[in-house]
């Protein structure tokens, strides 16, 4: 890993933690007074806010965890060159247009 | 499996509990096993005079390396029972394992003959790291006072007693599982220079370590700092040079070139 990566990693993750401890909050808040998926999306669709929320939590995820598979990936299988940085990217983007389907799909009307 | 009676070879006498079953790596690079020595248990005796006794009295084509034998020199690193050791201060009593020794070539190098790693790659990785002085003056300059208390001399100095022993680089699960990773004793040097005033261009040394093989690789398991005979800390001096290459990152400016 080099410095480049290592800090794309490190800021990332900075941008996490407060998303995290968001989702978190919101997750509690959610189930006390028994909220229905209805509800839910009620305050979700068409809204800026959470758009944003858990839109840079899913490009802060992407970043994060394919540096991290990158490290796994070469540790354990020894891949390296080329076909590593493809693992790297293709999982990013995996995740990225995942979670980004997801945001989409609770987001926007 | 072989086994070799002491008593036939030792000039003392000594009863059966005495003896110390001792397997010793025989072998030339990748090939090799395990072979068995009995060998007499003293009441002060280091690794490396259990190893030297096997040499000198029962097989002389055993190979190891070895100078000082006073903890100085760096030369006789082995595993002993899987771990890293220094065996000229290594007692034999505090590391036997039910009157057992296992003491091999030491790990993460390759094995020239038996005891003998190969340290070439080890160093050629101090060298990566921007390991060779490059000073700010020449000698018809006069010599750049440094003060002892100075913050960057005080850092330095955590880590100059270095002995390149290699006991840290052969504990390192990272140089394991990355061979291409500069390593503790390296990454050490290299934040010794960082912190010395001396040093001609300093973020020459965090550019060298800030490449893909470098200091970031380090996953902070601390097997070099717990290792490490001379008690020295490499695993701090890898995350000072993670903390000062991520500000030159961040706040790269002429000031951080000088």
């Amino acid at each position: 890993m080099n410095l480049g990566l290592y800090m794309a990693q490190r800021l990332s993750a900075m941008v996490m933690v407060p998303l995290v401890f968001g989702h978190l909050g919101v997750m509690i808040y959610a189930i006390q007074g028994g909220l229905t998926t209805a509800e839910i999306l009620e305050r979700t669709m068409g809204s800026l806010w959470w758009f944003l929320f858990y839109g840079c939590f899913v490009v802060a995820v992407s970043i994060h965890s394919a540096i991290g598979m990158r490290v796994i990936v070469h540790e354990v299988l020894k891949l390296r060159g080329l076909a590593l940085e493809l693992v790297m990217w293709a999982f990013g983007i995996s995740i990225l247009f995942l979670g980004a389907r997801a945001v989409m799909a609770v987001t926007m009307l | 499996m072989y086994f070799h009676n002491p008593l036939k070879n030792d000039r003392c006498a000594v009863s059966e509990e005495d003896i110390l079953e001792v397997s010793v790596w025989r072998g030339t690079g990748d090939t090799g096993e395990y072979e068995t020595f009995q060998v007499p248990a003293r009441e002060s005796q280091t690794v490396l005079d259990v190893v030297t006794w096997i040499q000198q009295q029962i097989d002389p084509s055993l190979s190891y390396r070895y100078a000082c034998r006073v903890g100085m020199c760096g030369s006789c690193a082995m595993m002993v029972n899987g771990e890293p050791r220094w065996t000229c201060r290594t007692h034999v009593k505090k590391v036997t394992r039910d009157g057992a020794l296992q003491i091999g070539p030491l790990r993460n190098l390759p094995t020239i003959k038996d005891l003998a790693a190969d340290m070439d790659p080890f160093f050629d990785k101090w060298i990566a790291a921007g390991g060779v002085h490059t000073p700010s003056r020449s000698r018809a300059e006069p010599i750049a006072e440094v003060s002892p208390e100075d913050p960057g001399r005080v850092e330095a100095n955590k880590g100059i007693e270095c002995i390149n022993c290699s006991v840290c680089y052969a504990a390192c699960d990272t140089v394991a599982n990355t061979p291409d990773y500069l390593g503790p004793a390296a990454l050490q040097r290299a934040w010794t220079l960082y912190n010395d005033s001396k040093v001609e261009d300093r973020q020459a040394v965090l550019d060298a370590v800030s490449k893909n093989n470098g200091c970031h690789n380090c996953h902070t398991q601390g097997s070099c700092t717990q290792y490490c005979p001379n008690e020295l800390d490499p695993l701090s001096a890898i995350a000072g040079l993670k903390r000062a290459s991520a500000k030159s990152f961040l706040f790269k400016s002429k000031e951080d070139r000088q």
